[in-house]
């Protein structure tokens, strides 16, 4: 299976603009954890953040009560961010199509083609093997005060 | 449709640089401020767990230096970068972010001679061995790796040897043995050879040099490729929570960009070498006529150095810009020119050389490079002297050596003040 195109920096600041609420599947309570430290960005940048994972379901996260699976989910969800292991996305994707989701984003370090292509067939938006909470600040300022290479150019206000 | 990939001469002008935000300003702010305030308490400490991106204290990021940052990285076809006060500072961090004591380190022997005392004497001086090697032979760099290496350093193009160095093949050899190449290419600049292109792993400037290009400002970049594998287990500084960083795994957390991360939470902040932001707008100035100015240098270089070959009162000269220079081919491979610095001796050697840089009238007689101006200098009395005859030899240094850095004058002035300097020389 070849790789698919990647989204573009249009189509990921539509993606971010649009999209409001993320069950983070895989979400960790530590707070030096990646899962953690992508959630609580989302959430500081006002997002709506949905804890999903079965070892903290009943238990707060970052505030929100973390649910056991996705399809224990009882509101409308925007993105499916997962910090899950490779081999464990395709059913989450099954899950994203069921729950009517607008987007999977598969985290940095975490590629599955099968459940790309299945969410692609379902007219979902794909992102695979990025950061969101790196994505949102490429594209929407703050990586570029770390010295990132952002490939952002632009001769407007802030970058818009 | 995918994203636009931008020429390096817009890139030098444009990235890192959008607009400021708050105030619309086309040209770079200067962000002349020690500190940044904070939304709330809760804000502050997403901020120092770096679970938000933003400026704390500028001893750790500064939006006028980030500026600088991002257009090197660009412009070297990295994923980040980190700048420093000084290039010195940058080959520091870049080595002490990596290293403990009981690693080893293999090194070119051509190297600029701060760089050479830094690995032979202050990195031992921390238990920190370093092997050095002839540049020109990648098999040499092979021999000398050993189980616990964890760095191959050298020079593109050796400050004063100007020995190229075959880039591809020594990436090759460092990484067989799963540690990174890094590469100061402060002497070609982005705008002549792109290491990372050719497999480094971390390329270090002296922005002092080239990018700022006007002898006006010390400054120093570290940029990361984003393409070494850090979780290969000869890394746990990048892999395991950090000590330094309250527990923050840099390669798992930050990924492709968790190196320039790790030195800047914990070189930079711990070692405190920061770059100041009116320098890094300086520097920026220059940045920006950069594939412009390196042109110029080339042609002009290129010129003097046939001139000098040519002259019956010159013993050689050494400039890979010349078609018969042993390392010529592999220069046109990895660089566009082989940009403005050369070197060469005059017969009767070491007093006529003297009398050379004691004669010129508009060339400088200085220990820097890569200014507007033409520069001399004598290597073996100055910036090699700590090393004694063997290890100058090692270098690329001889006692008759005269570096010259070509400037951006007209190129019959600099052939003029040479010509009368040679004729006052070995009169």
């Amino acid at each position: 299976m070849t790789d698919p195109v990647p989204p573009s920096d249009a189509d990921l600041r539509a993606l971010l603009r649009e999209c409001r609420t993320l069950a983070v599947v895989g979400l960790s309570a530590d707070w030096n954890r990646p899962s953690h430290f992508a959630a609580k960005y989302m959430q500081q940048h006002g997002y709506r953040i949905i804890p999903v994972n079965p070892r903290y379901a009943g238990q707060p996260i970052l505030g929100e009560t973390c649910v056991s699976s996705l399809d224990d989910v009882r509101e409308p969800v925007d993105i499916v961010d997962v910090f899950r292991r490779t081999e464990d996305v395709l059913p989450l994707a099954r899950s994203a199509v069921a729950i009517g989701a607008k987007c999977l984003w598969q985290q940095l370090g975490v590629k599955n083609l099968e459940a790309d292509a299945l969410v692609r067939e379902a007219a979902m938006a794909s992102v695979m093997d990025r950061c969101v909470k790196i994505e949102h600040a490429r594209l929407f300022g703050g990586l570029n005060w770390a010295g990132v290479n952002t490939g952002v150019l632009s001769s407007r206000r802030g970058g818009g | 449709m995918g994203e636009r990939r931008f020429h390096p001469e817009t890139l030098a002008v444009h990235a890192g640089q959008i607009p400021d935000a708050a105030t619309g300003a086309r040209a770079l702010p200067i962000y002349q401020t020690t500190s940044f305030v904070f939304d709330s308490a809760e804000h502050a400490a997403a901020l120092f767990n770096a679970q938000t991106f933003g400026n704390i204290y500028s001893r750790l990021s500064n939006p006028t230096v980030a500026a600088l940052e991002e257009r090197v990285a660009a412009l070297e076809g990295g994923r980040a970068a980190v700048a420093t006060a000084s290039g010195m500072a940058a080959e520091s961090l870049a080595l002490m972010t990596l290293l403990k004591a009981g690693d080893h380190v293999v090194a070119a022997s051509a190297l600029y001679g701060g760089t050479f005392t830094m690995l032979a004497v202050d990195l031992a001086r921390f238990g920190i061995d370093c092997s050095f090697v002839d540049a020109r032979d990648p098999q040499a760099f092979a021999a000398a790796m050993r189980p616990n290496t964890r760095a191959v350093f050298a020079e593109s193009l050796g400050n004063p040897s100007l020995v190229v160095l075959d880039i591809a093949a020594v990436a090759e050899v460092a990484h067989a043995h799963g540690v990174p190449l890094i590469i100061d290419n402060t002497v070609p600049s982005p705008a002549l050879c792109n290491p990372i292109a050719h497999g480094a792993d971390i390329v270090i400037h002296s922005a002092t040099k080239y990018l700022g290009g006007h002898g006006t400002t010390l400054a120093g970049v570290v940029v990361e490729s984003g393409r070494f594998p850090w979780d290969n287990g000869k890394f746990p500084g990048m892999t395991e929570p950090s000590a330094g960083y309250h527990g923050i795994r840099f390669y798992e957390t930050f990924g492709d960009f968790g190196y320039t991360m790790r030195c800047r939470l914990e070189g930079l902040r711990v070692h405190g070498a920061a770059l100041s932001p009116m320098s890094a707008w300086q520097i920026l100035q220059g940045v920006e006529t950069l594939h412009l100015r390196m042109e110029r240098h080339g042609a002009n270089a290129l010129s003097v150095a046939n001139f000098l070959r040519d002259d019956p009162r010159v013993a050689w000269v050494n400039y890979p810009g010349l078609d018969d220079h042993p390392q010529h081919t592999l220069m046109k491979r990895q660089m566009k020119n082989a940009s403005g610095l050369l070197a060469f001796g005059l017969k009767g050697g070491l007093d006529q050389g003297v009398r050379f840089i004691e004669s010129v009238h508009f060339l400088s007689h200085l220990v820097n490079i890569g200014d507007t101006r033409t520069l001399v200098s004598h290597p073996a009395s100055t910036t090699h002297r700590q090393l004694d005859g063997s290890q100058q030899r090692a270098a690329g240094v001889t006692p008759d050596m005269v570096r010259l850095s070509v400037g951006i004058e007209h190129i019959e002035d600099i052939l003029w003040d040479i010509d009368q300097a040679l004729c006052k020389a070995v009169s």
